[in-house]
């Protein structure tokens, strides 16, 4: 982080802020904007897309003056594992199919845990999935596959 | 009295076998996740969502306003027992609950907590049904300008009562504004910010915007702070409190309740607002205060009473007027659109069953939550020592469950990882999700009513200011952004959110 970023966390919420509204504006532009009195579908988008890049940029120039807190340190690990597990259940639910999914979710973020151990997380996963399959699939009459169309079902 | 009439209509509605067992589902979900720590009233709500779309709308809504102030009993008991706030709204109850317990007052504490909540939420709910209609009343009188104001009121008041940075807290809701605005503009057809996905075609369901910030994002964080929690519970003995004990608490709980339920009313209030307020008061007026953080029990009357009080009175604004003034009546504003309810002051006049049942059901659940909580804490003890690493799995099981069901799609999974990514880096940098949430659901409402103000005024900006409710509300608005922005006074809020 160089040294005349006086305020880290109004730094990047003021990046974050001002990559929004520009690209609220930039996007905007495709649209028909209109007039007051006949608002177009870009009117209010562009207005606030202005007035965030506008609250991006205060906070940028505020990060140069004014001294803040730094940054906690980012849990790289866990945020991937979590992230990864609910990405992977989306992708294989109609190929492997529930019961698959939910073992891998529970398994990949549960690694994100300190106490993780392979055994007794998975006898959680099988008794979750039992669990949803019961209550969700056959309970609530809910349309997803126990076993997807991999297992040419 | 036309009250007692309406009052009678909510309550024949409320006692209906069905919407009896959804409050009772209501109230115990609520408890039980206000008893697990890492997971909130507003993640549940959004996990719960999908499954109450077949359900009738009365019952779904009075099942969601229990897990609400259900919560609140939950977060308490865990606070009392264990020093382990399950909610944000009992953190200060912890302070002197905590030392009662260890002192072995673990039952009164909890008694005082069970019985100043259920005063608290009888007295809020009768305010309900006597300040509802009229506000409702006054609303139908409002033409899109005031609706604008109002909402630009709302949405400042929620910031200027939040804690942490004034300017990411504007910035936040300006994106949930311009989030919700993802989707087929309803005017024109076309499709805006949808990068030409057609799943995005009806715009990001707010259920995935509220899973993922609140769910995962939560979770992700909580990570990092995973404790060796070895939770040891003494034995509950002496539930009822002595007569000099009830004499001691009265006070503080009705001072407790008058504060809680005028802090909900307002944007931004609601249970831990009110809850941190009463405690900060009570110890200063108290004749007990030297006891305060030693286990006085007017420390746990006060803030239990207030948090109670301020969960229900933040229904008020939901309910006649359509807008929420935290997550939670956000949630609750997204349910009724979906359910075909346009949230709004002619909600009371429509479908007078529907909100009196509401009011009804909520004092219905806070006697049950009195009646069952008390003789069930053994339970909710043996759920505290739910370990979370096995817990949260379990979560993000529901959560990705419930975003699929929504369309059967795993394009909303997607979506929630991605905000819950996106939670996780805004918690990072302290920029805070709930004024993003209600950015969100407001954004579309918000552009309908500036458009309208606009037609009808012929593009005149003055029709704001000229006509006299709408220019008190902007008044207002201006008034509370620039009393934060005063350094003096910046200063004693600082103070305020740190005590």
């Amino acid at each position: 982080m160089p040294s005349f970023i006086r305020n880290p966390q109004d730094f990047w919420s003021g990046v974050i802020f001002l990559i929004f509204g520009l690209a609220a504006v930039i996007i905007g532009n495709d649209y028909a904007m209109g007039s007051a009195g006949r608002m177009g579908p870009a009117y209010f988008p562009t207005a606030l897309g202005s007035l965030l890049a506008l609250i991006g940029a205060v906070s940028l120039v505020r990060s140069f003056i004014r001294h803040g807190e730094p940054i906690g340190k980012f849990a790289i690990k866990n945020l991937l594992l979590v992230t990864a597990a609910v990405v992977l259940f989306g992708l294989l639910m109609r190929g492997a199919g529930l019961l698959i999914a939910i073992i891998v979710l529970v398994m990949l973020s549960g690694y994100a845990s300190i106490k993780f151990k392979v055994l007794p997380f998975l006898a959680v996963a099988v008794g979750m999935a039992v669990f949803c399959i019961l209550v969700f699939v056959i309970g609530l009459g809910l349309p997803m596959p126990i076993l997807g169309s991999w297992f040419g079902l | 009295m036309e009250i007692l009439h309406f009052l009678a209509l909510g309550f024949d509605t409320a006692l209906s076998v069905n919407n009896l067992f959804y409050c009772l589902v209501g109230v115990f979900l609520g408890t039980a996740i206000g008893v697990l720590p890492g997971l909130g009233p507003v993640a549940t709500i959004a996990m719960l969502l999908p499954a109450t779309f077949s359900l009738p709308p009365i019952s779904s809504l009075i099942m969601l306003a229990g897990i609400y102030y259900g919560a609140q009993y939950g977060g308490s008991t865990t606070a009392i027992l264990v020093n382990l706030p399950g909610e944000s709204s009992s953190v200060v109850t912890a302070i002197d609950g905590y030392q009662m317990a260890r002192q072995g007052h673990a039952g009164k504490a909890l008694a005082t907590a069970a019985l100043g909540s259920f005063f608290a939420g009888s007295v809020a709910t009768v305010l309900l049904a006597l300040f509802a209609p009229p506000l409702a009343e006054l609303a139908l009188k409002f033409g899109p300008a005031e609706y604008f104001s109002l909402m630009v009121l709302g949405l400042v008041a929620s910031v200027v009562l939040a804690h942490g940075s004034l300017l990411r807290a504007i910035g936040m809701i300006i994106l949930g504004l311009l989030l919700g605005i993802v989707g087929t503009d309803v005017n024109s057809g076309t499709p805006r910010y949808t990068f030409d996905l057609p799943q995005l075609a009806d715009g990001i369901n707010f259920v995935v915007v509220a899973m993922g910030m609140f769910g995962l994002g939560e979770i992700i964080a909580n990570l990092e702070h995973e404790e060796t929690r070895t939770v040891t519970v003494k034995k509950i003995q002496g539930l009822l409190p002595s007569k000099d004990d009830l004499k001691r608490i009265v006070a503080p709980v009705l001072r407790g309740t008058t504060l809680g339920s005028m802090l909900g009313i307002l944007p931004g209030g609601g249970a831990m607002l009110s809850s941190f307020a009463a405690y900060s008061i009570e110890k200063k007026i108290s004749k007990n205060s030297a006891n305060f953080g030693k286990g006085a029990i007017e420390g746990v009357a006060a803030p239990e009473s207030a948090n109670n009080a301020g969960a229900q009175t933040s229904f008020i604004p939901m309910l006649t007027l359509g807008i929420p003034s935290n997550p939670v009546m956000a949630l609750m504003i997204g349910a009724m659109i979906i359910q075909g309810i346009q949230p709004g002051p002619a909600v009371m006049t429509e479908q007078p069953a529907l909100f009196w049942g509401i009011i009804a059901s909520m004092w219905i659940g806070n006697f049950f939550l009195v009646v069952l909580n008390l003789p069930m804490i053994g339970l909710w003890v043996r759920m505290i020592m739910v370990p979370y690493h096995f817990l949260f799995p379990g979560i993000l099981v529901f959560c990705s469950i419930g975003v699929f069901s929504l369309n059967n799609s795993e394009f909303d999974v997607f979506m929630m990882a991605l905000f819950g990514l996106f939670g996780y880096i805004c918690s990072k940098l302290e920029m805070e999700a709930a004024p993003m949430l209600l950015g969100f659901i407001i954004g579309p409402m918000m552009e309908e009513y500036l458009r309208r103000a606009l037609l009808l005024s012929r593009s005149d900006p003055m029709v704001f200011l000229q006509r006299p409710i709408s220019a008190t509300m902007l008044i207002l608005s201006a008034l509370a952004l620039a009393v934060v922005l005063l350094p003096s006074l910046r200063k004693k809020r600082e103070e305020a959110f740190e005590e």
